[in-house]
């Protein structure tokens, strides 16, 4: 690791404006992703805002029926809330399906949306990588690629979001908290989580929405929509690995038909993927074979592989086929 | 250093580990100095920012009951807190990055990877490490299960294995649910099955593969009302 001086930050203004005032800080939460990275040179801050006592670990009710969990509730204690499990069920399956106890005992909501790509080359500081340093080329283009993306990628970039809460939030039309550094106008506001992650275009290195400095306060869901909630994951192990492809749906369906659904895809782009056309189709309709393929194909319109990854655009529909089945039968 | 009738002089396996790792450290820190980056996701690219002297952090930590006050450079781990400066070797370093479970440890009675965590954000916290969960001469009901069920070869993983184990407990009679747990209803604590215990062990890996016997081990102690606090 290399040397960084460390800072306790006392509230998330205070937080906000120290990130925004050392050159090279970084907030710290539970510090899962961020040493690892720091261990490899991949990350090297070199200023830490500890943001671990800020009171931001209660999850509320709101007044408009949704949940308000904030930005450093661990998502152990976010998939096991009992709001969650009853009316968010697919924001606690996503939340199980990732990482270890040890992990998610340590993880945050925010450093959950937060965390980088897996991608082997962004993590071999003797690879180049756009990301990690601009302009220096991308090693996963023509290298191994079974684990990247196959929509949204560009000829910069082919990285995945690794998150599998974020595809939940994504599908739960979650919303996210800010408060910007008082250099910055010290106001708050609330991106939409479609809004959040940034497909990485010639910018791959910018990640998100955020703006320097800009600290997550807390993650805000809606009332859920009704219908039975699944998150279907696929991986190389069955346990603590990261998704190949996932599918998280919200499926409203009474006597065979279903009213209306929501699709939302991780391990394929570099953000947790939507598709409002494929959800269109999903409107009073049955779950037959022609019906789950034009659902499929709508979904994964305009995907293509990398070659070692191709097997992901069958794969996901399959997936997906499968989840709406389960989610009728329910 | 003692002297040693085979080599000359007492080199411990620990001694050895030790000026290897050293050496590693060392050589870690000549490589990349070009290539690395201070990036934040969401901000544009900016010319790196000079890497600044280390600095010296108090941490006051209360290990297996006991008050111990650190003074140390900011990037120490939980980890290297406890084997370097405390001397409590009990809990392993195995892949430094999350990924093997060695280093598990209990913060104020919740399993962690000591090893992803830095020792200054724990001020003020309590820590039990596998020197702690013993009773005197009385071993932990997880320590006795594992030593009857033969749950393990090699021992490397065995500390970490059982402070998971005993966080994992703990969970369950918690009600916190798992992967496999088939209904999220919230209620009565989850029955651990073969299938729930492998789930929510699955951040501890047996190199030896001895994890039947680990399993064995864990569901008894599990079925033991009461055990393992």
């Amino acid at each position: 690791m290399k040397a960084f001086s460390y800072e306790r930050a006392a509230t998330p203004e205070a937080a906000a404006q120290a990130v925004m005032q050392h050159p090279g800080a970084k907030f710290i939460a539970g510090g899962t992703n961020l040493l690892d990275l720091m261990k490899l040179q991949v990350e090297t801050p070199t200023h830490l805002v500890d943001v671990n006592r800020l009171g931001l670990d209660r999850i509320e009710d709101t007044a408009g029926g949704g949940l308000r969990i904030g930005a450093l509730v661990r998502n152990s204690d976010l998939a096991a809330d009992a709001r969650v499990r009853q009316r968010y069920a697919v924001l606690s399956r996503a939340l199980l399906s990732g990482a270890s106890g040890q992990l998610r005992n340590k993880a945050t909501t925010a450093g959950n949306l937060l965390q980088r790509t897996r991608c082997y080359y962004f993590y071999d500081t003797s690879k180049p990588c756009n990301k990690r340093q601009p302009g220096a080329g991308c090693a996963a283009i023509g290298g191994f690629n079974r684990m990247h993306a196959v929509l949204g990628a560009s000829s910069q970039c082919i990285a995945v979001h690794p998150s599998d809460m974020a595809v939940a939030m994504r599908v739960l039309d979650a919303s996210v908290e800010t408060v910007l550094p008082a250099a910055a106008g010290g106001a708050r506001r609330v991106i939409p989580i479609a809004d959040f992650h940034r497909l990485p275009g010639n910018t791959p290195h910018i990640e998100t929405s955020l703006q320097p400095g800009e600290f997550i306060t807390a993650v805000t869901l809606p009332p859920p929509p009704p219908g039975v909630q699944l998150y279907r994951k696929v991986r190389d192990r069955a346990s603590y690995a990261f998704a190949l492809v996932s599918v998280a749906a919200i499926v409203d369906a009474r006597g065979g038909t279903i009213r209306a659904g929501r699709l939302a895809f991780g391990g394929l782009a570099h953000q947790p993927w939507r598709v409002a056309g494929a959800e269109a189709l999903l409107a009073n309709a049955q779950a037959t074979p022609a019906t789950l393929a034009a659902v499929g194909n709508a979904a994964l319109q305009g995907a293509h592989g990398q070659g070692h990854n191709d097997f992901k655009i069958p794969l996901v529909q399959r997936v997906l086929a499968a989840t709406l089945v389960q989610a009728v039968g329910a | 250093m003692k002297a040693n009738p085979k080599n000359g002089w007492d080199v411990t396996r620990r001694t050895v580990l030790c000026a290897t790792a050293a050496a590693t450290v060392h050589a870690g820190l000549e490589v990349n100095e070009a290539n690395a980056q201070a990036m934040t996701p969401g901000a544009p690219a900016a010319p790196p920012a000079p890497e600044p002297a280390p600095q010296l952090l108090t941490t006051r930590l209360t290990v297996n009951g006991q008050a111990h006050t650190l003074h140390a450079d900011a990037r120490t781990t939980l980890l290297d807190a406890l084997r370097e400066h405390l001397q409590l070797t009990g809990s392993k370093k195995g892949c430094d990055h999350g990924q093997c479970g060695a280093c598990t440890v209990l913060v104020e009675g919740r399993r962690i990877n000591a090893c992803l965590s830095l020792a200054a954000m724990h001020d003020g916290q309590a820590v039990t490490t596998i020197e702690g969960l013993a009773k005197g001469e009385a071993l932990h009901p997880l320590q006795a299960s594992f030593l009857k069920h033969d749950g393990f070869q090699c021992g490397y993983c065995t500390p970490g294995q059982i402070c998971s184990a005993a966080g994992m407990l703990a969970e369950a009679r918690l009600g916190m649910p798992s992967h496999v747990t088939a209904d999220l209803a919230p209620g009565a604590a989850p029955a651990l099955s073969d299938a729930e215990i492998r789930e929510r062990m699955s951040g501890n890996i047996c190199r030896c593969s001895a994890y039947p016997n680990i399993v064995a081990a864990i569901r008894e102690v599990a079925a033991q009302p009461g055990a393992a606090a």
